[in-house]
């Protein structure tokens, strides 16, 4: 900065790059000039960019230049001019600061919002329940239009894919069980024998079915509303319209339909698995053998307890298929609905599945079965 | 011509049984735009794969700036990479991320400016791409196709790269902005020297911008030329391709 012939001239020197000007960034913003730059020198400049350019015009502009006046440039530089005239003139945007007054009108406001919004996805929950209901009962009436490919695909994928997980998961619950029962008994009744009925209870009634129902929730649910949901991200639901196809149709009922056949399968493996490991444990660690084992099974722990869990199958198939294709329309054209709506779907069924085990297990106790 | 700045040697391609490219060479000079060309599914954008390192090829080696990809450490490699930039051909936009973010993030990982600075110059590079200034705390997925394509070319001119890569820059524009973004191109690598590798099907883009044209087929580069030359060749694709209606109005 210097001053020739009554003028402020401003000297740039060096490289002037997006390699180079972030160090000298502060400097330049603190910098305050005594008069008004009205020329540039630029033949000791080096390299420059427009992140360089743009900062020396923008020290121009904080000196006090108007914005849309051109400074007539000392020296020769190959890109200096056109680079400066690139970058100026251009609208700068002010800096909107975002204030959040935490108020009581604000709270309630979000309170408001937050109301009508759970208002809204409760029934545009029940409408697409409703609507899936009726298209799936709708081509149970007419077998041929169910997408038969689709349907038998969701069977092995989220079905028997799920199997070995499902049992092995079951397996070591029923040893949990058998061992906790075995050891309880033996220190308050000294019966140990009673494990059979503990475990045969325990995994008939409850544990079987619900590990599957939570499993599934966990497995089948993110599956199904990231398929669905990507699908929507990539405009496929809408060009399943424009061709005329319903997206129910051919999405949501090959799935409930799907989930309704494998997850009673599933349960039943899971049962199956879980009383052998009970069987195992018993056998192993309390010497009650295998076929007394059974035998008591068939003989104490009645049918009744097999059906009152295996009712329930169907019913998380349904929580299951129903959140996971729900929540997958809802997703919207950014990546993270995506994850939003796959957490939202694995979480509400989980909820569901145990709110649901609960109703059963009361609606059961006041019929006394 | 000065010295070639992506020297392609050899390179071969292979997908399980499908050969892609076979003994493909190919000299980028500094300061040029080139244009590659070729039929659809002949490897275009899995060249420029290759070349920026995205894909490793099956056999041969690519040279940018002197250096062979392959035997860089991943340190040298990032030094190297901050020189380029590409952009996607759907634009790859980040889609959490407002379109002034998405021109920041390459400005935040590889530079000491303060936040204002980046603001400031991403707000830059947006108007440059020739987006208007309300867009920038959009996000991708609300806007048009071709204001994205735009966001995505600010985004690619964030830190000022000697390279650029541009997959398809103006497909699915309508003439208006894909003739703007053709001047763009050609506008900033004057200014800048910048080298242009352009994969286009976009006739009116080659002609605007490129001094060179590379047409790709029989699984390797066929020809390199310009625009002139090129169209002269006798050669079936070749002549379809400039020969058809679109061509001959860019030709002749």
């Amino acid at each position: 900065m210097d001053k020739q012939n009554g003028e402020a001239v401003l000297h740039v020197e060096g490289d002037w790059t997006v390699k180079t000007v972030g160090s000298l960034e502060r400097e330049i913003r603190r910098a305050r000039f005594e008069a008004t730059p009205q020329r540039v020198d630029v033949s000791a400049l080096g390299a420059v960019d427009t992140a360089g350019a743009f900062l020396i015009h923008t020290m121009l502009e904080d000196g006090g230049i108007e914005a849309d006046k051109t400074y007539q440039l000392i020296g020769e530089h190959a890109q200096a001019k056109a680079l400066l005239e690139l970058v100026s003139g251009r609208e700068r945007q002010e800096k909107v600061v975002a204030s959040q007054p935490l108020s009581i009108i604000d709270l309630l406001a979000r309170v408001g919002k937050g109301s009508v919004h759970f208002m809204d996805e409760a029934v545009g929950t029940l409408s697409f329940i409703g609507e899936a209901m009726l298209t799936t009962f709708k081509l149970l009436l007419q077998p041929h239009k169910i997408r038969w490919t689709s349907v038998f695909a969701v069977m092995e994928e989220a079905g028997l894919d799920a199997l070995p997980i499902v049992s092995f998961l079951s397996f070591f619950v029923g040893m949990v069980i058998a061992f906790i029962g075995a050891t309880m008994l033996q220190q308050t009744l000294g019966a140990t024998v009673f494990t059979v009925e503990l475990v045969g209870w325990a995994v008939m009634r409850e544990f079987g079915v619900v590990l599957t129902g939570i499993l599934l929730a966990g497995r089948t649910n993110s599956s199904f509303t990231a398929q669905i949901g990507s699908m929507k991200m990539r405009q496929e639901i809408d060009a399943m319209r424009t061709l005329g196809i319903d997206p129910i149709e051919a999405l949501v009922t090959p799935r409930i339909l799907a989930m309704l056949i494998m997850t009673p399968l599933l349960a039943f493996g899971a049962t199956l698995s879980g009383l052998l490991g009970g069987l195992m444990i018993s056998w192993v660690a309390l010497d009650i053998s295998p076929i007394l084992f059974i035998t008591r099974i068939q003989e104490i722990v009645i049918i009744q307890n097999f059906w009152v869990g295996m009712s329930k199958a169907p019913v998380f198939a349904l929580v299951v298929a129903m959140i996971a294709c729900r929540q997958g329309l809802l997703v919207q054209g950014d990546v993270q609905s995506l994850g939003k709506a796959t957490t939202a779907s694995v979480v509400h069924a989980i909820f569901l599945i145990i709110v649901v085990d609960a109703i059963f297990a009361m609606m059961y106790m006041e019929l006394g079965i | 011509m000065s010295d070639p700045i992506i020297q392609v040697r050899g390179l071969k391609t292979q997908f399980g049984d499908h050969v892609v490219h076979e003994n493909l060479d190919l000299d980028i000079y500094r300061g040029e735009t080139i244009g590659v060309i070729g039929p659809s599914g002949c490897g275009k954008s899995v060249l420029l794969s290759e070349i920026v390192g995205l894909l490793t090829p099956t056999a041969g080696s690519v040279t940018v700036f002197g250096e062979t990809l392959s035997e860089l450490s991943d340190r040298d490699r990032q030094a190297i990479e901050r020189r380029w930039s590409v952009m996607f051909q759907d634009g790859a936009l980040f889609s959490n991320l407002t379109v002034r973010e998405n021109v920041m993030v390459p400005m935040k990982e590889h530079t000491n400016f303060s936040h204002d600075l980046m603001h400031d110059l991403a707000d830059l590079k947006i108007s440059l791409s020739g987006l208007p200034l309300n867009a920038a705390d959009k996000k991708p997925s609300e806007l048009s196709g071709g204001m994205r394509k735009r966001a995505a070319m600010a985004r690619a001119l964030a830190l000022d790269p000697e390279l650029v890569f541009l997959d398809e820059p103006t497909a699915g524009l309508d003439p208006i902005t894909a003739g703007r973004f053709d001047s763009l191109v050609r506008e900033l690598s004057r200014l800048l020297g910048l080298t242009v590798f352009l994969v286009t099907h976009d006739l009116d883009t080659l002609k605007a911008t490129c001094d060179r044209i590379a047409v790709l087929g029989d699984k390797r580069v066929k020809y390199t030329g310009t625009l002139e030359e090129v169209s002269r060749i006798d050669d079936p694709w070749v002549q379809e391709y400039f020969g058809g209606p679109r061509g001959r109005s860019v030709v002749g």
